[in-house]
C-alpha cells in the first residue's frame, strides 16, 4: 500500500478579503507532505462541508479574520455531522478571541490556533491527531 | 456495520465515491474487490480532456462547460490534477476554488488528485478513479490537468475527446508548437479571447491545424481535422462554442468507429500499465526489503558488475515466461 498523505481542506467560510494567511498556510501544509484542498474566499458551511465530502477530507482547516467564527465555524460542524463525516479533524485560525474558544471546542472544533501561533505547532498537532 | 462501498457507488452515493477514489490513491487492498464488482457498469460515460499550461483558464472553463452540460440533464464528473512536489510530496490542489458552486449541484461530483509522481499529467489512479465515477452513472467526466511541454501527454490515452486550452500573452504560443502537447488536441481552445494577441494566436492556430492536415504522414489518423474555437470563458462567451465542438467531435468518432477503436487502445493501454505498475511495485518491494538492492548498486558503483548484466539476472530470478 502506498504512503497515505493528509489531505486537509483550508477553507475561509464568509465575507473576509484577505486570504493570504490561509494561503501560507496552505503552501505550509503542502511543505509538510499534505494534500492541500484551497477552496478560496466566501465559501458557504455548504460549499465547505460538500467539499469534504467529495474529497475524502482528513482534516478541515477553517479560517475567519472578521468575527464570523462564532457563526460559521458551529454552522459547519453541524454540516459534518449531518453528512456522517464525524471523523474528519476541525481546527480553526485567525482571528478569534479567547472567550470564544471553550464555545467553538464545545461544538467540536478540536483546536484554535491564534495569530502567531508557530506554524510547525499547527503541523504537528494536524499529524498526531488526524484520523488514521 | 460494513458498509457495501459497491453497491453504493452503483447507487451514486458521493460519500462511496470519494472513499472509494482514496483507497485507490493510496492503493489500498480493498479497491481492488470493489473495481471488479463496479467494472461491467462502465464505459457508458464520455470523457473530455481539458489540457494546456497554467493560467490558460481551465478551471474556469471546466465550471462553464459543466454548467452546460448540467443544463442538457447529463450528470458530471470532474478530476482536476495538480502537479505534486518531488521534494516534500506534497500538493496545493487549487482547481477547485474556480468550481466550488456548480460542486453543490448535486449531479456535479469533483475531485481534485496530485499526480505523486506519476509522470504524464496524470496520476497513477486516474483511469481508475474514471471508471468509479462511470461506474456511479456520471454521463460526462471532465479531467482537467496540466499540459505542458512534450511529456504531459497522457491524458489522450484516457480521454475520448482532448482539448488544449492557449492564452494569448503567456509567451508559450509559438514555443508550445513542438511535438507532444500540441499534438495531442482534438480541439484546440484560444481561451481569454479578449485580451490582446488573442485574433492573432487564432490565426497562427489555425495555420498550424490546416498544415498539419497537409503533412501528416498518411499513416496517421487524419480523418478528423481539429476544431479551433475562441473563448471568454470567464465572461461565458465561446463556451456553448466548444460543447458544440466537442459534440461535433463525439459524432465523428462514433461514426466512422473510431470510437470503438480508441476505446480499445484505452483499454490495452491501462491494462499494460497496471500490470506494470504491479510487477514493477513487486520487484522493487523485494529488493529493496531484502537489502539486495543496495547490495547491487554497491557492485555497480565498485565496477563489479554493470547495469546491464544485474538486470539480466534480476530478471532471470524473478522473471519466468511461461511456456505455450
Amino acid at each position: 500500500m502506498a504512503d497515505k498523505k493528509i489531505k486537509i481542506i483550508v477553507a475561509k467560510p464568509g465575507l473576509d478579503g484577505h486570504d493570504r494567511g490561509a494561503k501560507l498556510l496552505s503552501r505550509i501544509f503542502a511543505e509538510a507532505g499534505m494534500e492541500v484542498v484551497y477552496t478560496g474566499l466566501r465559501q458557504t458551511p455548504e460549499m465547505i462541508v460538500e467539499a469534504a465530502l467529495q474529497e475524502d477530507a482528513d482534516v478541515v482547516g477553517l479560517s475567519s479574520l472578521s468575527g464570523v467564527h462564532n457563526h460559521f465555524f458551529p454552522k459547519v460542524m453541524e454540516l459534518l455531522k449531518e453528512k456522517k463525516l464525524d471523523d474528519v479533524l476541525v481546527v480553526g485560525g485567525g482571528i478569534i478571541p479567547e472567550e470564544d474558544i471553550p464555545g467553538l471546542k464545545d461544538v467540536g472544533i478540536s483546536e484554535i490556533f491564534g495569530p502567531g501561533t508557530p506554524t510547525p505547532t499547527i503541523v504537528d498537532y494536524i499529524t498526531k491527531n488526524v484520523r488514521s | 456495520m460494513t458498509i457495501d462501498y459497491a453497491g453504493e457507488v452503483l447507487q451514486g452515493s458521493p460519500r462511496a465515491v470519494a472513499r472509494v477514489i482514496s483507497w485507490l490513491e493510496n492503493e489500498n487492498e480493498r479497491a481492488r474487490p470493489c473495481m471488479g464488482r463496479l467494472y461491467p457498469h462502465t464505459g457508458r460515460a464520455y470523457v473530455v480532456g481539458i489540457t494546456g499550461s497554467p493560467g490558460t483558464g481551465k478551471s474556469t472553463l471546466t465550471d462553464k462547460l459543466t454548467r452546460y452540460i448540467r443544463a442538457k440533464g447529463l450528470t458530471v464528473g470532474i478530476i482536476a490534477v495538480d502537479p505534486s512536489s518531488p521534494f516534500t510530496g506534497g500538493a496545493v490542489l487549487g482547481d477547485r476554488i474556480r468550481m466550488s458552486e456548480i460542486a453543490q449541484d448535486p449531479g456535479v461530483f469533483i475531485r481534485s488528485m496530485a499526480t505523486r509522481g506519476f509522470l504524464g499529467g496524470l496520476s497513477q489512479s486516474t483511469g481508475k478513479v474514471v471508471n468509479v465515477l462511470d461506474a456511479s452513472g456520471k454521463d460526462v467526466i471532465i479531467i482537467e490537468t496540466v499540459g505542458v511541454g512534450q511529456d504531459e501527454v497522457e491524458i489522450m490515452r484516457i480521454a475520448d475527446t482532448t482539448c488544449l486550452v492557449l492564452a494569448p500573452g503567456l509567451g508559450d504560443a509559438i514555443q508550445s508548437m513542438k511535438a507532444g502537447v500540441m499534438e495531442i488536441a482534438d480541439i484546440y481552445v484560444i481561451n481569454k479571447s479578449d485580451r490582446q494577441g488573442a485574433d492573432q494566436l487564432f490565426v497562427e492556430v489555425s495555420h498550424r491545424v490546416n498544415q498539419d492536415d497537409l503533412i501528416r504522414a498518411k499513416s496517421r489518423d487524419r480523418s478528423w481535422i481539429p476544431l479551433v474555437v475562441q473563448a471568454a470563458a470567464v465572461n461565458d462567451v465561446g463556451v456553448t462554442d466548444i460543447l458544440d465542438a466537442v459534440l461535433s467531435h463525439q459524432s465523428h468518432l462514433k461514426k466512422d468507429g473510431t470510437f470503438v477503436e480508441k476505446r480499445r487502445e484505452r483499454t490495452q493501454q491501462q491494462t499494460l500499465q497496471m500490470i506494470h505498475y504491479e510487477i514493477f511495485s513487486l520487484l522493487r518491494k523485494h529488493l529493496s526489503e531484502s537489502g539486495k538492492m543496495e547490495q547491487l548498486v554497491d557492485a555497480i558503483m565498485n565496477h563489479e558488475q554493470d547495469p546491464y548484466s544485474i538486470v539480466q539476472q534480476v530478471l532471470s530470478e524473478w522473471i519466468r515466461v511461461p511456456e505455450g
